[in-house]
């Protein structure tokens, strides 16, 4: 059983209310920072715990904290991307439903090292009963002094605002976020400047995904170098990991990272095996985004080592046998899913997604729903249709604005890396494959092309 | 300053000016087409990526590569750094992929197009394009648009790069078009029914890399390689009033901004001069416009003054 440092009182029965959560040691923090430490103090202390960024790029926090420019006159804002859009994660909408004041007090705490007096969530626009809670939450906060004007007495003046998007999926890249809280149409910036130096109304500003920001509050509580003795190597702490698909329990689960995969997978404690005692073809272990990986490439990676749940392990053999960490949406498929289906779905997603103002993103993802399309649904596809895939997301992905064509190409390119025989057998055989699935041919072979 | 390498070409230009630009101070072949970024309008660039180069050393100090390729216009240069445009494989690839897409939906309609001739998307695809195209599906299709009284919008043809939309921003007072819609089906329109109405709004005529905004007072009149550029002048009260008029015979068929040798107008002009004087009566010429661009144009009629001169001699 895995330490609980976010999750631990998530079930207890009020705790979304400020009294119960600071009968369950909640706010502590805050009382830590303000009163005995400095604002450096406590960057300093989020260093040492080599916390990385929860909402997928895995970029040290401690580090994107200290890049933040501090010019003399101009404020300096937090902003906490809640944002959550990727198809399979939902871990920063349970913390926020069950726990807000969890991210209150984040939000606090890394706004008092950062030097923040203005702080917004962004919150993604389907979340709006979270956003209710968070609301409510806000103004408990307000009335327990936690926010507001010479916090505790140590002269922090403070506000928190929570404004939801309108569901758009490219408001969670940062810049796309930052024109959208400032009334803008959510399209990505052009980087550089980089956020930290001009971010919100060009001021430095600092974009953190929630569960990051949630991690501070134990970091501070309990110190740096105690939170970094969890995990293993450069993934540090506990990490929240949203699963779904076809596994017998399927919700939000907190691990310490360098928890083995086949134990997170197949244990009862955790998402409890496959369901319907059907076999493992692939797993999306971080959010529709990054690359799909077959049974045979996820519980070892392909040196034969057992692979574990951390930044690193996922990523061993980079996108040739490896996958990533990404945002912790893990994703299971049993022997009956199509992995076609599965990519052109997911294609749509982005297809549908897309702002539409790089030209390789706006046109390549129309392109790659259309050929998939017609390779899913018998179509009249040839073969040659699966080497178009591969040139337009070959063209699409590091060519782009922002990161959304490379979300967009990445599952593309690893479906046909790793699944090609499948896409061969759709092709051969359009009609059949409207009726009946490929299935799980090979369970432990992989290519590389 | 900063010494920079562009296609093993060296020069040396004012810090904080962009790789697309420093190129453009050496000319010629190093130079990175570019659709969408115009030098007169502020935080314009970085959406075509047709510009898009590698850097092959970041600069004197750190002289990693940069693991991307990135957009020329929207780059700082840096000293010592080292760019590769024609001469890299990645970037010439690259480049046929962005311009298989900007032309994956464009009509083709180039023979019934205005802008035919002196089209920024038609000489892409002419240098960097594949003679077949891959896609095989429909063609997204959009309604033809009159947006004011003196402006045609042909969405099929427009690659959304936001000229028209920060030209409107920045020079005339309230824009009233934009950018609707997301992805693939993001469009420029009005909004709601609003026309288009102010003394600069033609100009986003001008700064329209393709046929996407024509001008309806020209429309169909000619083929731009069959008239006579000219550049003119007159007194305008609301602009410079220094133009190039378009001529057939002693018709005025048109009237443009002056374009410098980046395709771009060297001023703005107001919608008067423009749309309203289409006489030789109004405005005192001054010479043949220059035109050095290998657009159509240039290869067929049309010499220099001084290529001229000589062959008289």
């Amino acid at each position: 059983m895995g330490r609980k440092l976010l999750l631990e009182h998530a079930k207890v029965p009020g705790i979304r209310h400020i009294d119960t959560y600071i009968q369950h040691g909640g706010y502590r923090s805050v009382h830590k920072a303000l009163k005995t430490m400095t604002p450096d103090e406590v960057v300093e202390e989020v260093k040492k715990s080599g916390l990385r960024g929860r909402g997928g790029a895995g970029f040290p926090t401690g580090m994107k904290w200290s890049f933040l420019a501090k010019p003399e006159g101009i404020p300096r804002y937090l902003v906490c991307n809640a944002d959550e859009s990727e198809p399979g994660t939902f871990k920063d909408r349970y913390l926020m439903e069950y726990l807000p004041h969890l991210l209150i007090e984040g939000m606090i705490t890394s706004s008092y090292a950062l030097g923040a007096n203005t702080s917004y969530i962004y919150i993604r626009g389907e979340y709006r009963w979270v956003y209710t809670i968070l609301v409510e939450a806000i103004a408990e906060a307000y009335a327990k002094g936690y926010l507001g004007k010479n916090i505790l007495g140590s002269g922090f003046n403070f506000d928190l605002y929570v404004q939801p998007g309108g569901g758009a999926y490219i408001c969670g890249e940062e810049t796309a976020l930052l024109e959208s809280l400032e009334g803008k149409r959510g399209n990505p910036r052009m980087k550089p400047p980089f956020p930290a130096i001009k971010g919100l109304w060009q001021s430095p500003t600092v974009v953190n995904n929630v569960e990051t920001i949630a991690a501070v509050v134990p970091i501070v509580n309990e110190g740096g170098d105690e939170y970094a003795k969890i995990g293993i190597g450069k993934s540090t702490g506990t990490k929240l990991i949203s699963a779904c698909g076809n596994i017998k329990n399927s919700g939000v689960y907190e691990i310490d990272l360098g928890l083995p995969v086949d134990e997170f997978l197949n244990s009862d404690e955790y998402c409890g095996g496959v369901a319907n005692g059907k076999r493992l073809k692939a797993v999306i272990p971080g959010g529709s985004s990054v690359p799909i990986v077959p049974a045979g490439l996820f519980y070892k990676n392909i040196k034969g080592e057992d692979r574990l749940m951390s930044y690193e392990s996922l990523s061993d053999g980079g996108f040739a046998s490896g996958t990533m960490m990404g945002s912790g949406g893990f994703i299971v498929y049993d022997e009956d899913q199509c992995i076609v289906r599965n990519t052109w779905n997911l294609a749509r997603f982005y297809n549908h997604e897309s702002c539409g103002q790089c030209s390789p993103c706006r046109e390549g993802t129309g392109w790659l729903v259309k050929v998939l399309d017609k390779i899913e649904h018998g179509k009249g596809a040839t073969m040659a249709d699966i080497d178009l895939l591969w040139d337009i997301q070959r063209r699409i992905e590091g060519n782009t604005i922002c990161p959304l064509g490379d979300a967009a190409a990445w599952p593309v390119a690893a479906a046909i890396r790793h699944f090609r025989d499948e896409f061969e057998w759709h092709i051969k055989n359009p009609q059949l494959a409207q009726s009946k699935n490929y299935g799980l041919v090979k369970e432990t072979v992989y290519q590389t092309v | 300053m900063a010494k920079v390498t562009i296609d093993d070409k060296i020069i040396e230009v004012p810090d904080g000016t962009t790789i697309l630009n420093a190129a453009r101070m050496i000319g010629g072949d190093v130079v990175p087409p570019a659709m969408c970024y115009y030098s007169k309008l502020k935080g314009s660039g970085g959406k075509c990526r047709t510009c898009l180069v590698e850097v092959a050393a970041g600069s004197e100090k750190d002289p990693r590569p940069m693991p991307k390729l990135v957009a020329s216009c929207s780059t700082n240069v840096m000293d010592g750094m080292v760019v590769k445009n024609k001469t890299s494989e990645k970037v010439m690839d690259a480049r046929k992929g962005v311009v298989e897409y900007l032309l994956m939906n464009h009509p083709l309609d180039c023979p019934v197009c205005d802008q035919a001739g002196e089209c920024n998307l038609q000489d892409l695809g002419y240098e960097h394009g594949l003679q077949k195209t891959r896609y095989e599906f429909e063609r997204r299709t959009f309604e033809v648009q009159d947006i004011g009284d003196n402006i045609k919008l042909h969405m099929n043809r427009c690659i959304l790069c936001y000229r028209c939309v920060y030209t409107a921003d920045q020079i005339t007072e309230g824009r009233v078009h934009g950018v609707m819609g997301r992805g693939d089906h993001a469009e420029i329109s009005t909004y709601i029914t609003k026309a288009i109405d102010n003394d600069f709004s033609g100009n986003i005529i001008d700064v329209c890399p393709v046929g996407a905004l024509t001008d309806k007072t020209f429309r169909f009149k000619s083929r731009v390689w069959f008239t006579r550029p000219m550049l003119a002048h007159r007194n305008c009260d609301k602009c410079c009033g220094k133009t190039t008029v378009w001529l057939s015979g002693d018709d005025v068929l048109r009237v443009t901004g002056r374009k410098d040798q980046n395709g771009e107008v060297e001023e703005f002009i107001c919608n008067t001069c423009r749309f309203d004087k289409k006489s030789l009566a109004d405005w005192s010429i001054e010479g043949p416009s220059h035109i050095d661009k290998h657009s159509v144009i240039s290869q067929n009629h049309y010499e220099l003054p001084s290529d001229n001169i000589k062959r008289l001699k």
